[in-house]
C-alpha cells in the first residue's frame, strides 16, 4: 500500500466506490477547435476529439495509441481540465469532476500529469526541489515538510537529494528531468497519473530505466496509469488495456495482449505492421498504409478510416460504425466485424459470440 | 554515374577526431568505410557523435569552434583540404543530405518546385523548362501524389510525410553519388516512417546510391541498411552486417541496447534490462574504454586500456576486450527466452 | 517469468549518474549558483558589458557626489571668460556662454539628466509590467481591451507624444517625468504581454495549474520570475532613449528651467556658440551619447548573459 510521505493533505480514505467502480469514466467527450478561414471563407472546425468513451479501472494501466491528429493528447488535456470540453461527461470514482462533490481543486490533488517535453515542464528559474514542493505547498503543507517530501521523492525516483535537490533544470539530462517530473507528479499523492508521451523523447536506454521506475512506483503507491504513446512495443509491455484512436475517435479498445497480437480493426493492424522489422532476413516489403494521417478538419463521412482501408465497401461510407463488442472485454468500431452491419465480411448473427 | 577509380569506396573515414571549443571531444577516432552502392546505418544515442560524424563529411560543423583531425575521402577526394569553391561543388552534386526536420531544411518562402529547379540549375547548365521536367520526374520517383500540382506548393502546405519526400527529391536533384541522412524518419508517425524507409531502400537500390543513415532506432536501421555501425561516446564500438550486429552482437553496449528494447518477446510484468548509469562527460573522458563504467563485463584492464578493434568474423568487428564473453551472454539471453516461451 | 543474462544485477534504484559525472553538469560538490548568480558570473566575463557598467557607475558616482566635488561653482558666471576653449588653464573643459565652468556644469547636470532619464523608465517598468503581465496571462477580452488601448498610445511617435504631454502639463522636472512615463508604459506593456503570453503556454505553467494553484499564486511563483527578466532587459535599453528624450524636452524648454544645469538644456543654450566654439557646444551631447551607449551595451550584455542554454 502507499507509504505516506510527510503529512497527507487529502484524507487517506479516498476510495469512494470500491474496486468495481472505474476510477475514471469518459462518456461522449467532444472538443472542436474553430479555425479562422479569413473573410469570405466558411468557418471550419478541427474535430480534435469527436465522441470518445472509455473507462479506466482502479489499479490498471490503460494505453492510448494513435498517430498525429488522432486526438490522444487533446483527450489527456481535456481529462486534466487544462481546457474546457464542448460536451461529454467525466466521472472520477463515480463523481462528476468539477461538480459539488468533487470540485476541481480536489480532483487536481488526485490526478496528475507528466508531459512529453521534460525541459518545458520545469520552471527554469526554480530549483528541482522547489518545483516538486510547489504542489504540496499550494495545498497547505508547511514549507519544511514540503521540502522533506520533495527530497524523499527525489530519492525514490533515483536522484540523490544531496546532489540534485538544489539543481536547476538545465543542469540535468533529459532522463533526469523526466524523473523530476515524475517526482513532481507524485508529490500530491495522486491516484491517477496521466503520462502523455512521457518517455517518447528519451534515448532508448534511458527510456528503459524510466519504464522500470514507473512500474515500481505503480506498485508501491497503488497508482492507476493512463499511458499515451505512439510506441506499440512499450504499450504492449506496460499496459493492461489499450485504446486505439484515429481522427478523434476510439476505433478499438481491449486487453493489450489481444489487441496488439490479433487486432480486430484494420487500422490497428496497419499500425502493427508499420513497426520496422528487427529481422534483417525478413524486412518489410510493402507499407501497410499509403499517405499521411489525415487532418481532423474535414473528416470523411461514415467510417473515418474508409478512404485508406483495405476492407472498405460502400456501406462504410454511409454509416459511422459504433464501438461494438467483439467479446465482453474487446470492442471495435468496424462494420466488417459487426454481425448484421451490411458488410460482406461481417460475421453472421448466429455465429456472433 | 560513377566516376573515378571503380573500386574506390564512396566514403572513407580514417581516424576522425572532432573537438568542439577545444574541450568537448565529440568524435574520438572513427574509422568507417562506405563501399559504393552500400547503405550503412550509424546507430547511437544522444552524445554518441553520430550526427557530428555525418556533418563532418560535408564539413557542416561551425568552422571556428571545431577542430577536426583525420582523413575523410569522398569519391577519392580528401574533403578536409578542399577549397570552399570545390566544397560547394561537392555539396549537392556528389554528396547530398537529408535532415530530421524538413521544415528547417526547406525554405518557407519558395515553392518546393522552385527550390528543386534552382538546385539543379546551380550545378548544371539546363533551361528552366528542362529543370522543371526533371523536378516532376523526381516527384514521381519519390511517390508524391499529384506531383504536377505539388511542384507549386509551399513547404508549410504539405503534410509531414510529403515534406520529407520533397526533401529527398531535392537531395536527389543533382544525381549525387552519396546520400547522407540524419534521422530522417525520427519525427514521423509510424505509418509514414515505414513508407519513407521503404522509399529510401528502393531509391538506394535503383540509383545505386551509397548511403549513410544516422538513427537511434535499431528497427529503422535494419529496414534500410545492409551494414550497421554502433557508436558510443564518439567511437564505433561495433560494426558489421545487419545480421551480424542484430543476431550475433559481440559488444556489451550493443547487447545492452538490444536487451533494453521492450520487444514482443518480453513477458509483461518483468523488468526491462537496462544499461545502468549514463553517458560519459565528453569534456572529461576517463581513460580506457568509454563504456567501462556501465559495462557488465568490465574489469580493471578496461578502465586503463582502450580496447582495439577485434575482428570477430569477416566484415564484423567489435572494440572490446571481452567479445566472446559478451556474445556468450547474448546467446544465454536467447536461450532463456526460448525456454520461457515453450 | 524469464530472467535474463547472469550479469551483475542492476541496482534497485537505477540511479542516473553512477560514478561518472553528469554530462554538462558542474561538479557535484560545487553548490549550484542559482539563476541570477549564473547571470552575474557570465556578465563578469563579458568585457564590453563590464566596461559599460564601469562607465555608468563612474558617471553615477560623479553625479551623486557632484555638489561636493565640482572644481568650481557651476552657477557662477563671468562675462569676460565666456566660451573659453577646452583645455584652458582654469576651465578644464572650457566655459559656457555665460562664463560658467563646463566641467562643473556637466558633473552637476548629470544628476538631473540621469534622474529624468532613469525615473520614467523605472515607473514605466512597474506600471507597464503590471498591465502587460495581466493582459498576457488572463488573455481573452481583457487582453484585447488593454492591449488595443495601449496600441492607441503606441501609435504616436514617442517624441511627439512626449512633447504634447509636456506641453499640456507644463514645464518642470516633475511634469517631464510624468510625460516620459506615459510614453514608455505602452512599450513596456507590449513587451510584457508578449513575453507573458509565451511563458503562459509553457508546460510548466500548465503543470502548476494542474496542482490546483490559484491564478495569483501561479503568477507570483511561476510566471513572474521568468517574465521580469526579459522585461527588465528591454527596460534598460530604454534608458538611453529616455535620457535623449528628456534632454530633448529640456532643449525645447519643456523640461528643466535655467539656471539649473542639465545636459539637454545646456545643448540648447550653447546652440548659438556652435560657430564660436563648437567643441564646447558639443560637450553635453557627448555626455548624453556616452551614457546612452553605455546603458545600451550593458543591456545587450545582460540579455546575452540571461540566455539559458538547455
Amino acid at each position: 500500500m502507499s507509504t505516506p510521505i510527510g503529512q497527507p493533505t487529502v484524507p487517506p480514505d479516498r476510495d469512494r466506490g470500491g474496486p468495481a467502480q472505474p476510477l475514471l469514466s469518459i462518456d461522449g467527450l467532444v472538443k472542436h477547435f474553430p479555425v479562422k478561414k479569413g473573410l469570405g471563407g466558411r468557418p471550419a472546425v478541427v474535430r480534435a476529439v469527436d465522441g470518445v468513451d472509455f473507462t479506466i479501472l482502479k489499479g490498471e494501466t490503460l494505453g492510448i495509441v494513435g498517430e498525429s491528429g488522432c486526438g490522444k493528447s487533446t483527450t489527456a488535456r481535456l481529462i486534466m481540465g487544462l481546457m474546457p470540453h464542448d460536451s461529454g461527461e467525466l466521472l472520477f470514482d463515480g463523481e462528476l469532476i468539477g461538480g459539488r462533490a468533487l470540485p476541481w481543486r480536489d480532483f487536481r490533488a488526485q490526478t496528475q500529469m507528466v508531459f512529453q517535453d521534460s525541459y518545458a515542464s520545469l520552471n527554469p528559474r526554480m530549483t528541482v526541489e522547489g518545483s516538486i514542493a510547489f504542489g504540496p505547498r499550494v495545498h497547505g503543507v508547511p514549507k519544511r515538510q514540503a521540502i522533506e517530501r520533495a527530497r524523499s521523492l527525489l530519492a525514490r525516483v533515483g536522484l540523490e537529494p544531496s546532489r540534485f535537490a538544489a539543481r536547476y533544470p538545465h543542469e540535468l539530462s533529459g532522463g533526469q528531468r523526466q524523473r523530476v517530473n515524475i517526482a513532481r507528479a507524485l508529490a500530491l499523492q495522486p491516484r491517477l497519473v496521466v503520462l502523455d508521451e512521457a518517455v517518447s523523447a528519451l534515448d532508448k536506454s534511458v527510456e528503459a530505466q524510466v519504464l522500470n521506475l514507473l512500474m515500481d512506483l505503480k506498485q508501491e503507491f497503488a497508482l492507476t496509469y493512463l499511458f499515451i504513446s505512439h510506441d506499440l512495443n512499450v504499450v504492449r509491455f506496460l499496459c493492461d488495456r489499450v485504446a486505439v484512436m484515429y481522427l478523434g475517435q476510439v476505433v478499438e479498445i481491449g486487453p493489450a495482449d489481444t489487441v496488439l497480437a490479433s487486432p480486430a480493426h484494420p487500422y490497428t493492424a496497419a499500425l502493427l505492421s508499420s513497426m520496422p522489422s528487427m529481422d534483417p532476413d525478413a524486412r518489410t516489403q510493402v507499407a501497410p498504409l499509403a499517405g499521411d494521417p489525415p487532418n481532423p478538419i474535414d473528416p470523411p463521412p461514415g467510417c473515418r478510416f474508409h478512404p485508406r482501408c483495405t476492407l472498405a465497401e460502400e456501406v462504410c461510407k454511409g454509416r459511422v460504425p459504433p464501438l461494438a463488442p467483439v467479446d465482453p472485454v474487446h470492442r471495435v468500431a468496424c462494420l466488417a466485424r459487426q454481425p448484421g452491419s451490411g458488410h460482406s465480411a461481417a460475421p453472421t448473427l448466429s455465429v456472433a459470440a | 554515374m560513377s566516376r573515378g577509380i571503380a573500386k574506390e569506396p564512396a566514403v572513407a573515414i580514417r581516424g576522425l577526431k572532432v573537438v568542439f571549443g577545444g574541450v568537448v571531444e565529440a568524435v574520438d577516432g572513427v574509422d568507417l568505410t562506405l563501399e559504393r552502392g552500400q547503405a550503412v546505418a550509424l546507430i547511437g544515442e544522444s552524445g554518441s557523435g553520430k550526427s557530428v560524424t555525418l556533418r563532418a563529411i560535408m564539413r557542416l560543423n561551425p568552422e571556428r569552434r571545431t577542430r577536426i583531425e583525420g582523413e575523410i575521402r569522398v569519391a577519392g577526394r580528401e574533403v578536409m583540404t578542399l577549397s570552399s569553391r570545390a566544397l560547394r561543388a561537392l555539396r549537392g552534386r556528389e554528396v547530398a543530405m537529408i535532415f530530421q526536420e524538413p521544415l528547417l531544411a526547406l525554405d518557407p518562402v519558395y515553392t518546393v518546385g522552385r527550390q528543386i529547379t534552382e538546385a539543379i540549375r546551380q550545378h548544371e547548365k539546363i533551361g528552366s523548362e528542362a529543370a522543371r521536367r526533371r523536378a516532376l520526374q523526381l516527384f514521381e520517383r519519390v511517390r508524391i501524389p499529384s506531383p504536377e500540382r505539388r511542384l507549386d506548393s509551399y513547404p508549410h502546405e504539405m503534410s509531414g510525410g510529403m515534406r520529407q519526400r520533397a526533401m529527398i527529391a531535392l537531395a536527389l536533384a543533382c544525381r549525387p553519388q552519396v546520400l547522407l541522412a540524419d534521422e530522417p524518419t525520427t519525427a514521423l508517425d509510424a505509418t509514414v516512417q515505414i513508407q519513407i524507409l521503404l522509399l529510401l531502400r528502393e531509391l538506394q537500390a535503383e540509383l545505386g546510391l551509397s548511403t549513410i543513415f544516422v538513427t537511434h532506432d535499431l528497427g529503422a536501421a535494419v529496414e534500410v541498411a545492409d551494414r550497421i555501425a554502433v557508436m558510443y561516446a564518439g567511437r564505433i564500438v561495433e560494426e558489421g552486417s545487419a545480421r551480424d550486429v542484430v543476431l550475433a552482437p559481440h559488444h556489451p553496449y550493443t547487447i545492452g541496447l538490444l536487451r533494453s528494447r521492450a520487444d514482443g518477446a518480453l513477458a509483461k510484468g518483468s523488468r526491462l534490462e537496462t544499461i545502468p548509469g549514463s553517458p560519459p562527460d565528453l569534456a572529461a573522458r576517463p581513460p580506457g574504454c568509454p563504456f567501462a563504467p556501465r559495462c557488465f563485463l568490465a574489469e580493471d584492464r578496461c578502465r586503463v586500456d582502450a580496447p582495439p578493434d577485434v575482428v570477430v568474423a569477416t566484415g564484423h568487428r567489435a572494440a572490446c576486450w571481452h567479445t566472446e564473453a559478451a556474445h556468450a551472454a547474448f546467446q544465454g539471453d536467447r536461450a532463456r527466452l526460448l525456454e520461457a516461451a515453450v | 517469468m524469464a530472467t535474463l543474462a547472469p550479469h551483475a544485477t542492476a541496482p534497485l534504484l537505477d540511479v542516473a549518474g553512477g560514478a561518472a559525472p553528469l554530462p554538462d553538469a558542474p561538479d557535484a560538490f560545487m553548490p549550484s549558483r542559482g539563476f541570477w548568480g549564473q547571470v552575474g558570473h557570465k556578465l563578469l566575463r563579458d568585457p564590453v558589458a563590464m566596461t559599460a557598467a564601469c562607465v555608468i557607475l563612474a558617471i553615477v558616482a560623479v553625479a551623486l557626489l557632484a555638489p561636493w566635488i565640482t572644481p568650481m561653482d557651476p552657477y557662477r558666471g563671468s562675462m569676460i571668460r565666456r566660451l573659453k576653449p577646452v583645455g584652458d588653464a582654469t576651465y578644464l573643459l572650457g566655459s559656457d556662454e555665460l562664463g560658467r565652468d563646463m566641467l562643473s556644469r556637466l558633473m552637476l547636470g548629470g544628476r538631473l539628466s540621469l534622474f529624468i532619464g532613469v525615473t520614467p523608465v523605472i515607473l514605466a517598468f512597474v506600471i507597464g509590467s503590471g498591465i502587460g503581465i495581466l493582459a498576457g496571462y488572463v488573455g481573452g477580452w481583457l487582453n484585447t481591451v488593454l492591449m488595443r488601448t495601449i496600441d492607441v498610445f503606441f501609435a504616436f511617435p514617442s517624441v511627439l507624444l512626449a512633447i504634447a504631454l509636456s506641453g499640456a502639463l507644463g514645464a518642470g522636472v516633475f511634469n517631464s517625468i510624468v510625460s516620459l512615463t506615459c510614453v514608455f508604459v505602452p512599450q513596456i506593456a507590449r513587451v510584457a504581454e508578449s513575453v507573458t503570453t509565451q511563458i503562459r503556454s509553457r508546460d510548466y505553467v500548465d503543470a502548476a495549474r494542474l496542482s490546483g494553484a490559484s491564478t495569483f499564486t501561479i503568477l507570483r511563483v511561476q510566471v513572474l520570475g521568468n517574465v521580469l527578466g526579459p522585461i527588465f532587459v528591454y527596460a534598460t535599453s530604454l534608458i538611453s532613449v529616455s535620457m535623449i528624450l528628456a534632454s530633448g524636452l529640456s532643449f525645447l524648454g519643456l523640461g528643466v528651467k535655467p539656471p539649473e544645469p542639465e545636459w539637454g538644456l545646456m545643448l540648447n543654450t550653447l546652440r548659438t556658440a556652435i560657430y564660436v566654439n563648437p567643441l564646447v557646444a558639443a560637450l553635453p551631447g557627448l555626455a548624453i551619447f556616452i551614457v546612452s551607449i553605455s546603458f545600451n551595451l550593458f543591456s545587450d550584455g545582460l540579455r546575452s548573459a540571461m540566455e539559458v542554454k538547455a
